[in-house]
């Protein structure tokens, strides 16, 4: 606990001492990155202390709230989300020391650090009202963040539909805290216990507001619409923190909240497993179809919320029809993947900033060949993708495969209907899994590989070594976890003592372990390097000529020639989505004999956002305009408005 | 302990020796439909051999994930080839769950083998590279749902024993289901190897090819490597088909081995038998008969859950 006061007394002190108007940008980066960078190593401390100690450390202090108390707790969900939080929260930083110099970064640095603070606050508050307290702080910091760039357009729009988007998801929290601690008494978490009394249909209605509140910040299918707007706005190391921390904490919540209700029905688990599916689905079909890379990443970022969510959905089903392993292989499988997701997220967003950085444009079809010129960063790359994509040796099949085994387990123990819906989510799991495989061999294929297609690519640059080493950290952790899945079952068996202590006894045993899964990563990479070096030996004999591509007997392929980001995806586009995701394009035909120039514009808006948020907004905004009739700026009007307003109130008191 | 060497051994010398065999066979059936004399049964070890000594010629555009497509492409089916049985010689490598990790390997060869195929900036091979992850991204499920339904009857969830002794009771018992797997295996077969109907290894033309075309720029080694490795994957799904069909026992090991080689010369011969009687299929049915293939594997399912 003393080592996490010590990490917010020096992200605090950074935050203020960035903010002082400094005469250069690299003072600010310095004192901000690295204040940021030691706050971030004093958190691990605490984390790791958190996560070995047995019992979990509590800080309480009165506050002057009514209703509310400074009281937080380090146990080992807290803990569990706290390091990827730190972990990020640390590379972030050290990239953005570099990443930050060409833009203008006033205040940025202490936004970055208070929301680091505040985010690590949310997940150790004990406090309802201190939680909600922080939850709007990192709320407003990471709006200030978005648009860091605030002189865009696009910038400016994106950061106010996130604000929008994370108010409306607040006010379901507060709906929530307010009538639970109106229930329990107090608003401290250790009197929650109490909603477990609770019956009837206000419990569903209290989860369906959690379900609510936390979802439209983890973007969860529906409520995703912001994220693919947001997340591509903000600087890359932000991008990174928000997709692969953020989002994350209200993960953390809406798992900290169900922890309260400990007889859960099973349509809850039901649920979440249909939302997680239909947004694993939908976020990457949509993904498979963005030429923004960042975009792109965004709409997996609400694919993999889908599957933590369809993970842990299922092991609320599970425990509540009483299968252990089922329910210990589900939530392993969930929280494994959350871990996961926010280590090779961040990587691939920071990834994709280092492109951007080198080749100055966002859109695939303007990058290529970027493996030529940065050979790091392409590197970290491939082995992001590859870990996303779930492929051996590295972490992201850890996750999967122990999601996959409970759903295999399940569907092949039981029968009727209640091994179907199982088998179901096998096979939808398997085509998301190769949906993911397309959207990465897009994004490396079409931007790290081939041609330059465009000027600015050729000319391109590696990155310097605070971003580089940022991407090594991240890319390092992740085969780590690849080769070591029995630490991260381990890790996440700390977390999982608090959620569901009957499954968690399991984590230790050898049920469930992927101790295999650890031997079979190094005998792959035994298998490549043989493979490798009986190339190598083949090749010494023979002599490597270099010519051109081959095109059949034509010589001088010009770049435009080549794939382009969208016709990879045409395919699958066209043949297994369904039409409301079709792309619009706009004058793409050429008629007449002769060529003459025509633009070709190609974008894929959300559906979601375009079909039923905007319309609705939209008659939502129409009806207020007639409430403007009232605002008719006549001071004698709005005095008569006061004095009916007072004769009313008397007339309520008077009646009470 | 002594065992499993044994069956390491055996299976390194079922998958280095008799793989190349495979695409010998077929070619023999398919120039006897023809009425020609064919290429000889090893035609495919004098390739493989040929292009290990030969130099390479590699295109300017490439950086090392090119080199890096046909190293995958040799050590994935080496690896998945270790975690099934070849008939009666069980599988070296087992443990619950390995299915995920064998479906899994396949996709991390298709993912350099992509990638691989567009760093060399050509739209021919942009064009394989996108059709093959397409394609095997609906060939996905059904893989899963015939796994399922092996665990379902064995009551296990490692490779080794959904092939392994309970198959030829289950036979017995649920043969609709294992039927109708046995279908699906084979055009997931068909589909992961590029066989007709989904694809033509021997056509000339780029347009229409799929792995051919992905594969155009590499040359000596490399082409080797690619060509051994494709033998070999060949091999493995071919060995979970023949095991299906064949899963009996006669008590005699060797016996048993000389089965199972018959078995697998068998299907290339009926591989041989489809290429030449059908024609490759319109790019766009593909896709609907990979779908028609899943929906088949889930009512396989279905017979078994109700």
């Amino acid at each position: 606990m003393n080592f996490l006061f010590l990490s917010w007394l020096v992200l605090g002190l950074g935050a203020c001492a960035a903010a002082l108007p400094w005469r250069s940008a690299r003072i600010t980066a310095l004192l901000g990155g690295g204040s940021a960078v030691l706050g971030c190593v004093s958190g691990l401390i605490a984390v790791g202390q958190g996560l070995v100690a047995e019992r979990a450390a509590t800080f309480s202090l009165p506050w002057s709230m009514p209703g509310g108390s400074f009281s937080l707790r380090l146990d080992g969900l807290s803990a569990f989300f706290l390091l990827p939080l730190f972990i990020v929260g640390l590379v972030g930083a050290l990239y953005g020391t570099e990443y930050m110099q060409k833009e203008k970064a006033c205040l940025h640095w202490s936004w970055y650090n208070l929301l680091l603070v505040s985010m690590a606050m949310v997940v150790t508050a004990a406090n309802g009202l201190l939680f909600l307290f922080a939850w709007e702080c990192m709320s407003l910091t990471s709006f200030f963040l978005v648009i860091t760039e605030y002189n865009k357009s696009e910038v400016v729009a994106a950061g106010w539909i996130y604000l929008l988007a994370t108010h409306l998801g607040a006010a379901c929290l507060f709906a929530f805290f307010l009538s639970a601690g109106a229930f329990c008494g107090s608003l401290d978490f250790a009197s929650f216990q109490h909603l477990n009394k609770l019956t009837g249909p206000v419990v569903s209605v209290l989860f369906l507001l959690l379900l609510a509140g936390f979802g439209s910040k983890a973007g969860i299918f529906p409520l995703h619409v912001w994220l693919p707007d947001a997340h591509p706005a903000a600087p890359s190391h932000v991008s990174a923190l928000m997709s692969g921390v953020m989002v994350k904490t209200a993960i953390y919540g809406l798992l900290r909240m169900c922890s309260f209700f400990t007889a859960s029905p099973v349509w809850w688990g039901g649920l979440l497993m249909a939302i997680g599916i239909t947004g694993a689905l939908f976020g990457i079909a949509m993904a498979a179809m963005q030429s923004d890379v960042k975009r792109s990443l965004a709409y997996s970022t609400v694919e993999n919320v889908g599957i933590i969510l369809l993970a842990l959905g299922f092991w609320m089903q599970s425990r509540a029809a009483g299968q252990h392993v089922v329910a210990a292989l589900a939530l392993a499988g969930g929280l494994i993947h959350l871990l996961n997701h926010a280590l090779f997220k961040s990587l691939l967003f920071l990834g994709a900033g280092s492109l951007m950085h080198g080749s100055d444009s966002r859109d695939l079809n303007r990058m290529g060949g970027l493996m030529c010129r940065m050979p790091v960063t392409g590197l970290m790359i491939v082995c992001g993708g590859m870990a996303i994509s779930a492929l051996p040796p590295f972490n992201g099949l850890v996750g999967e495969w122990f999601i996959y085994r409970a759903l295999l387990e399940s569907g092949a123990a039981l029968s009727g209907l209640g091994g179907f819906f199982p088998v179901m989510l096998v096979g939808c799991l398997a085509l998301v899994g190769g949906l993911v495989l397309i959207v990465m061999t897009r994004i490396i294929g079409i931007a790290l590989t081939g041609v330059p297609r465009s000027p600015e690519a050729a000319e391109a640059h590696e990155a310097g070594w605070p971003m580089r080493s940022a991407m090594i950290v991240l890319a390092l952790l992740c085969l780590a976890g690849g080769l070591l899945p029995i630490q991260l079952l381990r890790v996440a068996g700390r977390a999982a003592v608090l959620l569901d202590p009957e499954s968690a006894q399991l984590f230790a045993g050898q049920v469930i372990t992927p101790w295999w899964l650890g031997i079979m990563a190094f005998l792959l990479i035994g298998a490549l390097l043989a493979a490798f070096s009986f190339n190598r030996w083949r090749q010494g004999r023979g002599t490597v000529a270099a010519a051109s591509t081959w095109g059949c007997g034509f010589a001088f392929p010009s770049n435009r020639m080549t794939y382009s980001a969208e016709s990879y995806s045409e395919l699958a586009q066209s043949g297994m989505f369904c039409s409301c995701l079709t792309p619009k394009s706009k004058d793409g035909r050429t008629i007449g004999f002769f060529p003459i120039r025509r633009f070709f514009v190609f974008t894929a808006p959300d559906p979601v956002l375009e079909k039923f948020f905007k319309p609705l907004f939209q008659r939502l905004a129409d009806y207020c305009r007639r409430c403007c009739r009232l605002q008719s700026g006549n001071l004698h009007i709005y005095l008569l408005y006061v004095f009916c307003t007072t004769i009313l109130l008397l007339f309520w008191v008077g009646q009470r | 302990m002594r065992i499993t060497i044994l069956q390491l051994f055996l299976h390194l010398l079922l998958l280095f020796g008799f793989s190349p065999l495979l695409s010998g066979v077929i070619g023999k059936t398919k120039a006897l439909f023809t009425g020609r004399v064919g290429p000889p049964f090893l035609q495919l070890y004098f390739d493989i051999w040929k292009l290990f000594g030969k130099g390479m010629v590699i295109s300017r555009t490439t950086t090392w994930i090119f080199r890096a497509g046909p190293v995958v492409g040799l050590a994935v089916p080496l690896l998945a080839g270790l975690l099934i049985p070849f008939g009666p010689v069980g599988a070296p490598i087992s443990f619950s769950g390995d299915l995920i990790f064998f479906v899994y390997l396949f996709a991390l060869s298709r993912f350099f083998t992509a990638c691989a195929a567009l760093d060399t900036g050509s739209s021919f091979e942009g064009m394989g590279a996108v059709r093959e992850v397409t394609f095997s991204c609906l060939a996905e499920p059904t893989v899963f749902f015939v796994f399922i339904v092996l665990a379902r009857l064995s009551g296990s969830f490692s490779l080794d024993a959904m092939f392994g002794q309970t198959l030829a009771a289950s036979w017995h018992t649920a043969a609709p289901s294992l039927l109708l797997i046995l279908v699906c295996l084979f055009i997931v077969t068909l589909v992961e190897n590029c066989r007709i109907p989904f694809d033509d290894p021997t056509t000339h033309l780029e347009l229409t090819m799929i792995h051919e075309v992905m594969v155009l720029d590499h040359s000596g080694p490399d082409f080797g490597m690619i060509l051994y490795g494709a033998a070999m994957k060949l091999f493995v799904f071919g060995a979970l088909v023949v095991r299906l069909f064949l899963p009996g026992t006669t008590g005699n090991m060797a016996l048993d081995i000389l089965l199972f080689i018959g078995g697998i010369l068998f299907m290339a011969v009926v591989v041989g038998v489809i290429e030449s009687v059908m024609a490759r299929l319109r790019l766009l049915r593909i896709p609907q008969l990979l779908v028609g293939a899943s929906l088949l594997s889930f009512f396989s399912l279905i017979l078994l859950l109700r």
